[in-house]
């Protein structure tokens, strides 16, 4: 892939709830890049404002204040649906709580995303089974949820995200609910698919531990980035119109 | 996208079968109601109107004492044999004429006895009132002219005197009269008034007024009208004649009533039709009901079903497709629930009507109706929840336990 803007740029983005006496920021002008190909991060203690930061880099949620581009668009400026449609097309979602439809077998739960884009069902079924054989559980197509280990599901849950080749795989806390074995299975897993397929993986965590696995760590701290990490090598700035007079980091 | 809603849909009602069962019993029952209630009112209603038109249409009933009266029983004047005489030859119009004379009566026969209902008259009663002889023969014209001592027995009066023995030849008591048994009614069922026209005797009219009442007085009479003549001008004319000969004044009301069957049959009609739609209405409440009962259930679904919201709306579902969603399971479970409410009312309404003697009138288009009700219902009381779930922030949503 080779494209000219980041996958994700926030530009002194702030986000506030509440007002006057109850105002919260939790984030306060953040400034952050993440590129095509990147593994990062995002670490910071809970009330850091990392998960906020996930929430806006997911186009869950938007800005109050300053400018947050998802591959050069103004997230800021979209309709509701239009984010959804932006979800739907280029980010792949892995939860800590793994968020499963029960009762729903794993080839199933796989192929939600791309009923949603309208793919025909039998691509739809070529395409999940793929996506399980990738994370390793081809055998396990037919096992509902409550039929799986932790490990296991998340592994389903990672397949889910990878499924539709999004622009950015979003995991939040993905190993968050495992135990250390598991989360070295999942990490690595995590790994192989940045490297042998190319995918940008933002990851939260506050587990410290875990930066050993990936090429980048953004620290957060009181909604500020405190440390953007180790930079990978500069690229060109951006030429895209949407996102002209801007300064590189 | 309503195909993958209804695939969907159909694998959450699957999933939660018994749920789902109970979710739609609303509906199962108000519809099913709807269709035995309307259906068996219909059924009632065409039995009314083929009772009565075997009365034939053009029939009128004069009867002494008004509708209205209050100046006391010596009112009831009964007819006299020259009445009888006076419509026959005065009043245009008139086909036949059967003078009647009731009462209450045993009728024993062996060690059996039967209290039922004689009238005497004559023959053309059994041809204006329908009846047929299906045991033994019909009296002649002759037979009943001479007050001889012989009955036709209806059905039930048979049933109850004889048992399985032949009636035909038998002699019965009636009071103090001995009278021989020439002939059996076939069976009438109840009337459109609900009695019983099978517990019946009759007798020539002569008989019972000198050997049971000991007088020439003439109770009812039946009066059928040339099918070319207007009931209406007909009952006008006896109406006048009679109250000419029995001398009443203009300002005073008539001591007796002049019939139409036409407008006993219209009132009777539009009575069972108001019932049905009565009974249609009620059980349309029902079907209300049954639709917040969905209404409820998919409340609680979409509830609990909140993370399931959450994760498909961050996958990149939009608001409408999750609206569709909750939607179409809605109008999904209360279609099947139509559906068999619609089996159900079927079912119920075949056996209510069978085992009540009426016929199976049912009407297609409340079949349509109550399915395309329910739909309706399902839409109605589904949008709510659906509105609800596709409201929802994805990320609160997800964060719900």
């Amino acid at each position: 892939m080779s494209v000219d803007y980041a996958v994700v740029e926030f530009e002194s983005v702030s986000k506030i709830y509440g007002a006057g006496d109850t105002e919260v920021r939790a984030l306060d002008g953040v400034d952050l890049r993440i590129e095509h190909g990147e593994f990062v991060a995002i670490m910071g203690a809970s009330g850091s404002g990392k998960s906020t930061a996930m929430n806006i880099v997911g186009c869950l949620d938007v800005p109050t204040g300053g400018t947050f581009r998802f591959r050069g668009v103004d997230v800021g400026a979209l309709e509701a649906n239009e984010r959804a449609l932006l979800r739907r097309h280029y980010v792949g979602f892995v939860f800590q709580g793994f968020n499963l439809l029960a009762r729903t077998t794993a080839l199933e739960n796989v192929e939600l995303p791309l009923a949603y884009r309208h793919v025909p069902a039998r691509e739809r079924r070529e395409r999940a089974r793929a996506a399980l054989a990738a994370v390793g559980l081809e055998n396990r197509a037919d096992h509902a949820p409550s039929e799986l280990s932790g490990g296991q599901q998340q592994r389903v849950a990672i397949a889910r995200a990878l499924v539709s080749e999004p622009s950015l795989l979003l995991a939040d806390e993905p190993t968050g609910n495992l135990d250390s074995a598991k989360k070295i299975e999942i990490m690595e897993l995590l790994v192989r698919l940045n490297r042998t397929l190319g995918i940008t993986i933002a990851m939260v965590t506050h587990e410290p531990d875990l930066g050993a696995f990936v090429s980048r760590v953004i620290t957060f701290r009181d909604g500020r980035v405190i440390d953007p990490g180790e930079l990978p090598p500069s690229r060109p700035p951006t030429t895209l119109a949407a996102s002209a007079p801007r300064s590189a980091p | 996208m309503i195909l993958l809603s209804l695939v969907m849909a159909l694998r959450e009602i699957r999933r939660n079968a018994l749920r789902s069962f109970l979710t739609m019993l609303g509906i199962v029952i108000g519809v099913g109601a709807v269709i035995a209630l309307v259906t068996i009112g219909q059924g009632a209603t065409t039995k009314v109107q083929a009772d009565i038109g075997k009365l034939g249409n053009n029939l009128l009933i004069v009867t002494p004492g008004g509708m209205r009266r209050s100046s006391g029983f010596a009112a009831a004047k009964a007819f006299e044999k020259e009445d009888i005489e006076a419509i026959q030859s005065d009043v245009l119009g008139v086909e036949r004429i059967a003078p009647t004379v009731s009462r209450q009566a045993l009728a024993v026969w062996g060690n059996k006895n039967w209290r039922t209902s004689i009238t005497g008259t004559t023959s053309v009663y059994l041809d204006v009132r329908g009846y047929e002889v299906n045991q033994g023969r019909k009296p002649s014209e002759a037979e009943f002219a001479s007050g001889q001592p012989i009955c036709v027995i209806g059905a039930t009066t048979a049933k109850e005197l004889f048992g399985t023995a032949d009636p035909v030849g038998a002699s019965v008591r009636v009071d103090k009269l001995s009278c021989e048994v020439i002939g059996v009614l076939a069976a009438k069922g109840q009337s459109g008034m609900g009695q019983d026209q099978d517990d019946v005797v009759l007798m020539p009219l002569r008989a019972v007024q000198r050997r049971l009442a000991g007088n020439n007085d003439v109770g009812a009479i039946y009066i059928s009208v040339e099918s070319s003549r207007s009931t209406t001008l007909v009952r006008d004319r006896i109406d006048a004649l009679l109250r000419d000969r029995r001398r009443i004044a203009p300002a005073d009301e008539s001591d007796f009533s002049v019939r139409d069957m036409k407008e006993i049959a219209e009132a009777l009609s539009s009575a069972t039709g108001a019932l049905t739609g009565l009974l249609g209405a009620i059980a349309g409440v029902s079907l209300l009901v049954g639709g917040i009962g969905i209404m409820n259930i998919m409340l609680v679904n979409v509830t609990e079903r909140t993370r399931e919201i959450g994760i498909r709306l961050a996958i990149g579902a939009l608001a409408s497709e999750v609206l569709l969603q909750f939607l179409v399971e809605a109008v999904v479970l209360s279609m099947f629930g139509g559906i068999l409410g619609i089996a159900l009312g079927l079912v119920a309404s075949y056996f209510a009507t069978s085992s009540l003697g009426l016929p199976f009138a049912l009407m297609p288009e409340i079949l349509m109706l109550s399915f395309g009700f329910s739909a309706l219902i399902g839409v109605l009381f589904g949008y709510l929840p659906a509105h609800k779930a596709a409201r929802l922030n994805p990320i609160e949503a997800l964060r719900h336990e």
